[in-house]
């Protein structure tokens, strides 16, 4: 342990660790997935030589001309090459969520309410961001 | 000059470069079959130079990577500004992400001053994301033009102070116990701080949030000067709070564009891979650069890249 860290509080420290653990595994998920879909290792739902001609179109009609799916949709298909790169990415969206909710247990033990009342709130604002209930579109 | 050092105005030379091949390409390849007639595989490859580019000058300018992408790429490739958006704000987030432990350990970055504004600047944030989805193209590419020549003056008048003075924190900084100490490594002191403007920085916090969703641009630019001269916060301190507010906003805001199927990975990741490694690079040469000759190039480019966004959304350079 290096002096920084001795200095800091154990919920910024353990927000620190739970965090790097998840950014590492998003970034390799998301690395390896694209390495496999470029490679022509399993099946796309979009074909790349398809793709130049509909990234310029809005995401609605995209996804009409594509076939592929909102919301969490795209879990049905995690087999496809292309959408296999989803995962990594909600992994990186996704990984705040675990660091907060591991810091309440060590705010309540120290009879810090507010903050702990704080990462509640943030982690349901992610949740209600990540649920797909909020919509819109052109 | 070390050799090292020659690269980064050859790398904003290089970048600048790209970008004039990729204008009068994209102009070309204005109608979807035309943009198709280029093989697949050029458009990933240029994005994740240009985005190598991007990340190597971001770091000596003192701008997130985030901020230069969404008009850069928006302006000059052929994608729909629905992906680039998505793309920009996986841009942000992961840069954002990998440095927060960091700055978290060595007590540069404050979750007890990030938290209460993320909360906010989060929830916003998802809104912003909604109305830049719900908007048409051209009016998100006329209020994005406005809005990087805003920062691009912003940019060039904005002072800093290392440690502003806050003689007496406010009550509700107090109540939340909003202060610290942290080690300045140049000077080998501890700086004790602590902020003031409260009320007034959660409610710039909660605007930042809007413009980070609608926009996929990273916010730091903003949440340091709030931080910073709004709060009071010790530049040091208010940088490396900043990127974990961001990757707390940026991950609300993600989660509307992955939802609505606005994230490619086509797109998303040579951008995230480019800049976070063009990244490594600028911060090692962050120590032998003459840092204002390089902020003064990302202004210019961001002049230039504001400038096309603008006349692109009133159809004026298509």
């Amino acid at each position: 342990m290096t002096d920084d860290a001795v200095a800091q509080s154990p919920e910024q420290l353990r927000y620190a660790r739970w965090l790097d653990w998840g950014t590492r595994a998003g970034l390799l998920v998301l690395v390896l997935s694209f390495a496999a879909y470029v490679g022509g290792l399993g099946q796309p739902q979009v074909p790349v030589d398809r793709l130049p001609e509909l990234w310029s179109l809005p995401v609605a009609q995209f996804l009409q001309a594509t076939g592929m799916p909102n919301g969490w949709g795209w879990l049905g298909l995690i087999g496809r090459s292309d959408i296999a790169g989803l995962a990594g990415i909600a992994i990186l969206a996704g990984c705040s969520l675990p660091c907060l909710l591991a810091l309440v247990p060590l705010y309540l033990r120290r009879g810090d309410k507010a903050f702990a009342w704080l990462c509640v709130a943030e982690a349901a604002v992610l949740l209600l961001a990540a649920s797909g209930l909020l919509t819109s579109g052109h | 000059m070390p050799p090292v050092a020659r690269l980064a105005p050859w790398s904003a030379a290089a970048l600048l470069s790209l970008l004039l091949l990729a204008g009068p390409a994209q102009a070309a390849a204005g109608a979807a079959a035309a943009a198709a007639a280029v093989p697949w595989w050029v458009w990933p490859l240029a994005l994740f130079l240009v985005c190598f580019v991007m990340g190597v000058v971001a770091v000596p300018a003192g701008i997130g990577g985030g901020t230069l992408f969404v008009p850069i790429v928006g302006g000059f490739f052929p994608f729909h500004l629905d992906f680039v958006r998505g793309a920009g704000l996986l841009v942000a987030l992961a840069s954002a992400l990998a440095a927060a432990p960091v700055l978290l350990r060595g007590g540069l970055g404050s979750l007890r001053l990030a938290l209460p504004l993320a909360v906010l600047a989060s929830a916003s944030s998802i809104g912003g994301a909604m109305l830049g989805l719900a908007m048409p193209a051209n009016v998100v590419q006329i209020l994005l033009g406005g809005l990087v020549l805003g920062i691009v003056v912003l940019m060039a008048v904005s002072r800093r102070s290392e440690v502003p003075l806050v003689e007496r924190p406010d009550a509700l900084s107090r109540a939340l116990a909003l202060h610290g100490v942290f080690v300045d490594r140049a000077s080998g002191r501890s700086i004790a701080w602590q902020v003031h403007r409260t009320v007034p920085g959660l409610i710039v916090f909660a605007g930042i949030g809007v413009l980070a969703g609608m926009f996929g641009i990273g916010a730091g630019w903003a949440n340091v000067p709030a931080l910073n001269l709004l709060m009071g916060a010790p530049l040091k301190v208010a940088a490396g709070s900043s990127g974990l507010v961001l990757s707390m906003v940026d991950s609300s805001a993600a989660w509307v564009y992955v939802n609505q199927g606005a994230v490619l990975p086509m797109i998303a990741v040579p951008s995230v891979v480019g800049m976070m490694l063009g990244a490594r690079i600028g911060a090692q040469l962050l120590g032998v650069l003459d840092g204002a000759v390089i902020r003064r190039m990302v202004i210019g480019l961001l002049l230039f890249a504001g400038a096309r966004a603008l006349l692109k959304g009133l159809g004026v350079w298509p």
